[in-house]
């Protein structure tokens, strides 16, 4: 088995660790044998890959170049798939992260295999692998079964729960397949968006505002709760990205982010259909509106009613004591 | 209004009563698009959809929003893998000597976002996906992506796949007098060129309604029992 592994600013991404630790699980579940890691970056990039051993690879392929720091489309696809080429691999496991869902498609379509793509749950059998996948904006779970060798996924981010063990990786340094330099598509310029430090697919807990916030200004107290708890990542419905309170990459929904995170905190939030497909698949679901009748509660696992302008200043001041013991 | 979703018999395919088909949100970016550069520099917009005789009827829409001609690529039914359609539509692309072939980011009902870097990839053309701004000039092209968390800017060549993110176009209505040329715009129709699928729709399901939440109390004095089920619980925190 394969795992891509996805690194940014010369560190392993959580969805690194998902699809190694999904490569280990389908390998162990078949009965044993190897996980190989890919990763790339920029020079010094392999001081990160031994990591991954934690995680169930055994052999980390370590691709640096100053000219992959960042996702390079056509370099990242010619050298998977001459790696998935090079050995006998069963399967490849890659996120259906912003990276993931590029390359994925291409290094299959380069091989001429299939691929199954943002799914939620595996199981290889032996000549096909059965698998879990979202369709029509989450409304319907479809199960599909995917034949052919190697066969490619890519998984949902958060679906998997990176899950550590005491294994050690052999590390092994590779070329780039093609010249960077040769690539058709150059990137001239790269611009920090969103105001998440944290990014919305990575975070554990996602706290996402609505209409009922009023103003972007207000956005403020959703922030100041994301920071309070440390590691969440702020999210917004499409009525107040199409508003210009956030931008659009923080947009959760049929059109903008599909989130699954352990919990997931919808402030001022009726919960339109559209905003439902991005974040129903979050293990815990807490809603705060001022109507009880609001959709957000039939699919919310905790509510409070009320003025969120009061309930959230101290829900912030709550869990930062909570986190200070 | 909800649609409501409900599953066939066979627990393989949805009921088709409750169902309208139309143009996926993200393919209709990608056409506004096509329209709006041949407005600025010439050239058409070819529209090609793969599927059964009811997707003749969204090529009309798109007809009627200013493409020139439409090919239907025949097929009882929209395979679910993105493979076996990337290489129905590179067997159709191939001769066509397109500029730019656009797509949508996603469909909106398989969720798969796979056939158009595919396609890409089968024509061994270019390809940037999921772009929110677009220049043409000169036989080149510039577009924004977003990522998480940062965009790039990025220059191609043409000829180039593209595949289109929303935010870049609000599709057009149709006038009625686009609506009444496009009765008269060629659409042809072809079998699709499918091969064998590998990605097979096993089976169905709604999903499992959640368990039935609570409201745990009202006002910011609720937010101590909130804590305290979150951490004893659902044990999140």
């Amino acid at each position: 088995m394969l795992a891509l592994a996805e690194s940014r600013n010369g560190e392993l991404r959580k969805v690194a660790f998902e699809a190694v630790t999904a490569a280990r699980q389908a390998t162990d579940a078949a009965g044993g044998g190897e996980v190989h890691a890919m990763l790339f970056g920029a020079p010094g990039i392999s001081s990160r890959a031994e990591a991954l051993g934690k995680y169930g690879a055994d052999r980390v392929t370590v691709v640096e170049h100053p000219a992959l720091g960042r996702y390079n489309p056509e370099v990242f696809t010619a050298t998977t798939a001459g790696q998935l080429e090079s050995g006998s691999y069963r399967a490849a496991f890659f996120s259906a992260s912003a990276e993931g869902r590029d390359l994925a498609p291409r290094v299959a379509a380069r091989l001429g295999v299939s691929l199954a793509s943002d799914v939620t749950a595996f199981e290889f059998q032996s000549e096909s692998v059965i698998v879990r996948h979202p369709a029509y904006t989450g409304k319907v779970i479809v199960t599909l079964r995917l034949t052919g060798t190697p066969a490619l996924l890519s998984l949902r981010p958060g679906a998997i729960t990176p899950s550590e063990q005491s294994g050690s990786a052999k590390v092994e340094m590779a070329a780039p397949a093609i010249d960077p330099a040769s690539a058709r598509v150059t990137v001239t310029d790269v611009t920090a968006t969103g105001s998440a430090k944290l990014d919305l697919g990575e975070a554990t807990i996602v706290v996402s505002g609505g209409r009922g916030l009023r103003s972007a200004e207000n956005f403020k107290l959703v922030e100041d709760l994301a920071e309070a708890f440390g590691n969440a990542a702020v999210g917004a419905t499409r009525a107040v990205t199409d508003d210009g309170w956030r931008p659009a990459t923080d947009q959760i929904g049929q059109t903008g982010r599909l989130v699954s995170p352990d919990l997931y905190i919808a402030i001022g939030i009726s919960g339109a259909v559209q905003h439902l497909a991005g974040m129903r698949t979050a293990r815990t679901i807490v809603a705060i509106n001022k109507d009880k009748d609001a959709p957000i509660f039939k699919i919310a696992d905790y509510g409070i009613v009320g003025d969120l302008f009061e309930i959230v200043p101290r829900l912030t001041e709550e869990i930062r004591k909570a986190r200070e013991r | 209004m909800e649609m409501r979703f409900s599953l066939a018999a066979d627990k393989k395919t949805l009921d088709p009563g409750g169902l309208k088909y139309e143009m996926g949100d993200f393919d209709g970016y990608a056409l506004e698009v096509g329209l709006q550069l041949v407005e600025k520099q010439g050239g058409e917009v070819v529209l090609i959809s793969l599927g059964p005789d009811g997707s003749q009827e969204t090529l009309r829409k798109g007809l009627a929003m200013g493409a020139a001609r439409a090919v239907q690529l025949k097929a009882e039914q929209v395979p679910f893998d993105g493979f076996a359609i990337a290489r129905a539509l590179a067997a159709e692309l191939a001769e066509g000597g397109y500029d730019l072939i656009l797509f949508g980011r996603v469909a909106t009902d398989t969720g798969n976002g796979t056939v158009g870097p595919m396609t890409a990839e089968l024509l061994n053309l270019p390809c940037i996906t999921s772009i929110s701004q677009l220049e043409i000039a000169e036989g080149r092209g510039t577009a924004r992506r977003e990522l998480e968390g940062s965009a790039e800017t990025m220059r191609f060549t043409l000829p180039a796949v593209l595949t289109i993110d929303e935010g870049i176009a609000r599709p057009r209505l149709a006038s009625l007098k686009g609506i009444m040329a496009a009765k008269k715009k060629p659409l042809e129709v072809r079998p699709a060129q499918l091969g064998e699928a590998r990605l097979v729709v096993e089976s169905m399901a709604l999903p499992p309604d959640r368990p039935p939440g609570r409201i745990v109390g009202e006002g910011a004095d609720a937010v101590p029992e909130l804590l305290r089920v979150l951490q004893t619980e659902a044990k999140v925190l």
